[in-house]
């Protein structure tokens, strides 16, 4: 099985309780907000290589990112990739979802044959979504979103979904694309030879030229979307807190409750 | 409008037969030729290598036509025959866009056996009905679905089409966008016309629901989003309303279906959907054990509602994955969420933060969750739960068989 596995840094939106945006800007603050590996990707990590460990071949671990997204690979390799690679060059700045997959998908046709495309359900800083469906299209193999259980079986793979209400199983032939959910199984946690290994390796950096990519369609130019303004959120409001006797305390939440129209 | 094969370009590799949903493109004497039956759903353009098959409407290069887009157009997901709540709060988030812009709005139906739907459809705001009936469409399947509607978007040329950002509203317009090469802005809670531009504004969280983002798709058509459930107001159905349906031809071809659903899980044990629940009653840690949940599980249904659980809950085994509110779980926005024993970390409120009405019962005063609770008691769940049941109960003048009014 020769499976890739499509990843992102992000920042570790738990440290980002004092969001700031830039005034002149008005872009987002990202200093000293620390990066992580996306929390779902490590989910698809660890079950491409656990399908490689049962069936064997090999998992490419593969980011479109800065520099410093190579942290996010070497975890990648230090989990049990064989290989990793990044693809960083201003170019790419400023892709929405489209140019990513488009990005990503020429990568992939440089990579080589592949069986099997996992991704994390979504990243926690967009929380889109729609890399992996965009890539699935731009590959031209189908894909199977929300996916909590996997078995393959020869050139076809038994996968189970989550959905609203319950879940779905399906087929699905071989070469295709899957999104994970945080349920379907347990990262490992790497050992220390592991990292100190995934340290030492050379992540190969592909740039716009070396894909071959269309400058049309990648980064800001290939992106249909832009963001126009952020800003944050205001904060909800807390109300009443109350500390009386379990009768009364409930008695008090229903009568809230009626007065604002929920209990009716 | 009609998609042809660049002569020059064709190299007759004999690639994108397999790929057209409807069986019409097949290489004759070392060309790609596009046969009757056409739908000009677009799938097959982007398996070319060589860029050889075109979509004729497209300009070589350059700003495209916007103006020849118009109207909205709404996914109208149902499931097993129902349609899903979302769909009719899209009609009413894109009847106010398409006012505002004096265009119409378009609902696409896709499905087997689904036209008794079409009335709701008119009633709940819609001018016109796109209708696509197959036995083959009864399951959702991404393949066929995509087609469908990528002909139905393809040939009528909304200027905005809007999905439900529900698993199948997010599993097939990524991949229609992509195939149309158009924008699409994921979980929008806002949407809103650009009174100088016309375009759509499209608000939404990111960052964990950290910062708002208002985003554009100018340059190219049609403007794509899926919508947060439960966010959009549905309007008030107006039985008297008719509309125009309009029959979409075309035989799905089997082989180009390339999953397919063996078997549906309903999950039983909840009366309605943590997804679409009105009233959402969660656990966190400070139940302690799976077996506590019960105590939830009634307050739920006296109140008519669902249980949810946080990441801690989840962790610890009490509750499949499915349950899961925040952020590696689901976002969830009902009238009133009621937190039991959760402390409110930064990554479960992202999960409820537009949540209505935000209730707390914790035995920690200093628990974040009282930051963001509209109502907080302090004291012991196990307590206080049963209480509230029996309030509950007392209230809707039952006996405990269940106080589900929907």
């Amino acid at each position: 099985m020769q499976i890739i596995v499509c990843i992102k840094q992000v920042p570790d939106t738990a440290e980002m309780k004092k969001v700031q945006i830039h005034a002149e800007r008005g872009t987002l603050v990202r200093e000293g907000i620390p990066s992580i590996l996306n929390p779902f990707d490590e989910y698809a990590l660890e079950e491409a290589v656990r399908i490689k460990e049962k069936l064997g071949g090999k998992v490419t671990v593969l980011s479109m990112g800065p520099a410093q997204a190579e942290d996010a690979l070497r975890k990648g390799l230090s989990m049990g990739a064989d290989e990793a690679v990044l693809l960083c060059d201003r170019a790419f700045a400023g892709a929405d979802t489209l140019a990513t997959a488009y990005t990503l998908s020429a990568a992939i046709k440089k990579i080589g044959p592949f069986d099997l495309v996992l991704c994390g359900q979504q990243a926690i800083d967009g929380d889109t979504g729609q890399v992996g469906p965009s890539l699935a299209e731009h590959l031209h193999v189908p894909q199977v979103t929300y996916v909590d259980r996997i078995e393959v079986e020869g050139q076809n793979l038994k996968v189970r979904r989550e959905v609203e209400g319950g879940y779905e199983e399906l087929h699905c032939p071989l070469p295709a694309l899957l999104t994970v959910v945080k349920g379907i199984n347990e990262p490992r946690i790497p050992t220390f030879s592991c990292l100190a290994e995934a340290l030492e390796r050379e992540i190969p950096m592909w740039t716009a030229a070396d894909l071959a990519a269309r400058t049309d369609r990648i980064g800001l130019e290939g992106s249909p979307t832009w963001v126009v303004r952020i800003w944050t959120p205001e904060p909800r409001r807390n109300g009443q807190v109350i500390e009386c006797p379990p009768a009364e305390a409930a008695q008090k939440l229903a009568s809230f409750l009626r007065q604002k129209g929920i209990l009716s | 409008m009609g998609i042809g094969i660049d002569q020059d370009k064709c190299t007759g590799c004999g690639r994108c037969p397999a790929f057209c949903p409807f069986g019409c493109l097949e290489v004759v004497d070392g060309k790609a030729v596009i046969k009757e039956g056409c739908l000009v759903c677009g799938a097959c353009r982007e398996v070319c290598d060589f860029e050889a098959i075109v979509l004729q409407s497209e300009p070589s290069q350059g700003i495209p036509d916007l103006e020849k887009y118009s109207g909205v157009l709404v996914f109208a997901e149902q499931h097993q025959g129902k349609l899903r709540d979302c769909t009719l709060e899209l009609l009413g988030a894109g009847r106010k866009l398409a006012d505002q812009t004096r265009q119409e709005l378009a609902a696409a139906l896709i499905g087997s056996e689904v036209d008794m739907l079409c009335p709701p459809l008119f009633a709940h705001g819609a001018d016109k009905v796109y209708l696509v009936q197959d036995e083959k469409l009864k399951f959702y399947h991404t393949d066929p679905y995509a087609a469908s509607l990528g002909a139905v978007i393809v040939q009528q040329k909304p200027s905005i089409v809007l999905f439900g950002a529900t698993t199948t509203g997010r599993d097939l317009a990524p991949r229609l966008a992509a195939r149309l090469r158009t924008g699409l802005t994921a979980d929008c809670t806002g949407l809103e016309i650009e009174e100088e531009s016309g375009h759509l504004l499209q608000i939404r969280p990111a960052f964990g629901g950290n910062i708002m983002a208002c985003i554009k798709c100018a340059n190219v058509r049609p403007q794509m989003a899926t919508v947060r459930p439960k966010v959009m107001k549905k309007t008030v159905p107006d039985l008297s309303r008719r509309g125009e349906i309009i029959k979409v031809e075309g035989k799905v071809n089997p082989k180009s279906i390339r999953t397919k659903v063996i078997q549906v899980i309903e999950t039983m044990d909840q009366i309605v959907n943590l997804e679409e629940a009105e009233i959402v009653v969660s656990g966190g840690r400070g139940l302690g054990r799976a077996e506590s949940f019960h105590l939830l599980e009634e307050l739920a249904q006296a109140l008519g509602g669902a249980v949810g659980a946080s990441r801690a809950a989840v962790d610890a085994g009490w509750k499949p994955h499915s349950f899961q509110v925040g952020q590696t779980g689901k976002t969830v926005c009902p009238k009133l969420y009621i937190a039991c024993g959760i402390s409110g970390a930064i990554q479960h409120l992202v999960g409820i933060q537009t949540s209505d009405m935000i209730v707390a019962v914790n035995k920690d005063p200093e628990a974040p969750i009282f930051k963001v609770a509209d109502f907080g008691i302090v004291g012991d769940l196990f307590q206080i739960i049963p209480e509230l049941t029996r309030v509950v109960r007392e209230f809707k003048g039952d006996n405990g068989s269940g106080g589900c009014e929907r």
